[in-house]
């Protein structure tokens, strides 16, 4: 990162060496197309290059923080919208550090187990929010669950994400 | 967890960009003053950094790396003077380090008793990432630092001084800087009080100050709440110590610009 923010188009490359994957994963996750996940993937590692001290890294994992941009940005782009989040103000607190495959890997094997040991309508409205952007509005509409419900799955199952992460 | 458990759901919520209309805004409202849920929006935020986790897929293709760094080669790295960063607040398009310049040549219209070294000491602390930033400004900066420097004020010939002030917000970094000249002295016990007038909400208290003999003050960074976003600064008079809520009348107000 400190080669990024002195200008070093090499320290660029290295960081899109060892993200890419992980941003155009996500990517193609909410978007469902290669061309679009590639543009989201460009947009995502751009914005970095102009604004490296967008991402502060006493708060957080560059990983975490990239797939936190890459996935509003994605939304943003499945929705037809403007951006609305600045990058800057993206803040995160520190949470795995996402850098090595391998991190990267044993972490997600963690994710995974964890959601699926979640109830599905629980596992539903986390990915609906997630991953299709939805509202909880819109998430109880198409549940036919009361909002109140909905609200209360959803902060749970990211709670127990994140017990998972702190045994 | 959260310390206001009335906005738990809806902090997670928040952190998935899920939350829209009034509820939206209400949060929005109590995160500008409540560190504790903000602190937990963050860890929600951290939160929402492990769904990525779950997706896997292929590689991107390698087309796509040649792409991006030809888009870098094209956009070599400007000095951060020339940066325009869009912000939301009334700095508008103006980039921190434009915005400072201004601010410092803005400054140069003012008498000479306001504390510029002061300003140029606070916005070194905001610049303490780019120093390349600080040699830029230092260079805007010196010929109104210079002591053998003429400061002159131009106003309309006949004109009596009329009370002015100037307030620099950056909403972001909760930072302000405030000048004024020409102001009426007050009566004992009595100080003016800069007001944030925020865009929804009560007025927000931005600081005390007494002019000097020759009706000049500043502000210089007051305790204010995290991102609140200003609609308007006012000032009225109040008693020295402040007051948590403006006395009537505004005497002075401005709005951005």
């Amino acid at each position: 990162m400190t080669g990024l923010k002195s200008g070093d188009q090499g320290a660029m490359a290295q960081l899109y060496d060892r993200y890419s994957s992980l941003v155009y994963a996500v990517a193609l996750r909410v978007l469902g197309d290669t061309g679009a996940a590639e543009d989201v993937l460009q947009e995502v590692f751009l914005q970095l290059w102009r604004k490296p001290t967008a991402f502060d890294a006493a708060r957080g994992s560059l990983g975490s923080w990239l797939s936190v941009i890459t996935r509003n940005r994605a939304i943003d782009s499945l929705r037809k919208r403007r951006p609305e989040t600045d990058i800057e103000d993206v803040i995160l607190s520190v949470s795995p550090d996402l850098t090595g495959n391998v991190e990267r890997a044993s972490a997600a094997e963690k994710v995974r187990g964890v959601m699926g040991t979640m109830a599905p309508a629980q596992r539903t409205a986390l990915e609906m929010a997630y991953w299709e952007g939805m509202s909880h509005s819109e998430i109880a509409d198409k549940t036919g669950e009361p909002l109140g419900t909905v609200k209360t799955r959803i902060r749970a199952g990211l709670i127990a994400l994140r017990r998972a992460f702190q045994g | 967890m959260s310390a206001h458990e009335q906005y738990a759901d809806d902090l997670a919520l928040y952190a998935l960009d899920a939350l829209r209309g009034e509820e939206r805004a209400r949060l929005d409202e109590h995160l500008a003053t409540c560190a504790a849920c903000r602190l937990e929006l963050e860890q929600l935020r951290g939160d929402t950094a492990l769904l990525a986790l779950s997706a896997t897929g292929p590689r991107p293709p390698q087309r796509a790396r040649q792409r991006l760094l030809d888009a870098v080669a094209r956009e070599p790295r400007l000095p951060s003077v020339a940066q325009a960063s869009p912000r939301r607040s009334w700095w508008g398009t103006l980039g921190w380090a434009a915005a400072l310049a201004t601010l410092v040549l803005a400054a140069s219209l003012w008498k000479e008793n306001i504390s510029l070294q002061q300003i140029l000491a606070s916005a070194q602390s905001q610049a303490a990432q780019s120093t390349r930033d600080l040699e830029a400004l230092r260079k805007i900066a010196a010929p109104i630092l210079e002591p053998e420097a003429q400061r002159i004020t131009l106003v309309a010939a006949k004109t009596p001084p009329q009370p002015q002030g100037k307030a620099f917000y950056l909403r972001n970094r909760s930072s302000l800087v405030f000048l004024a000249n020409n102001m009426p002295p007050l009566p004992p016990q009595k100080a003016y009080e800069l007001w944030l007038i925020p865009t929804s909400g009560a007025p927000i208290p931005a600081g005390v100050f007494k002019p000097d003999a020759h009706g000049s003050a500043s502000v210089v960074n007051p305790p204010l709440p995290a991102g609140a976003e200003a609609k308007a600064f006012a000032i009225t008079v109040e008693n020295e110590a402040g007051s948590p809520a403006p006395t009537l009348p505004i005497l002075m107000m401005g709005t951005g610009e």
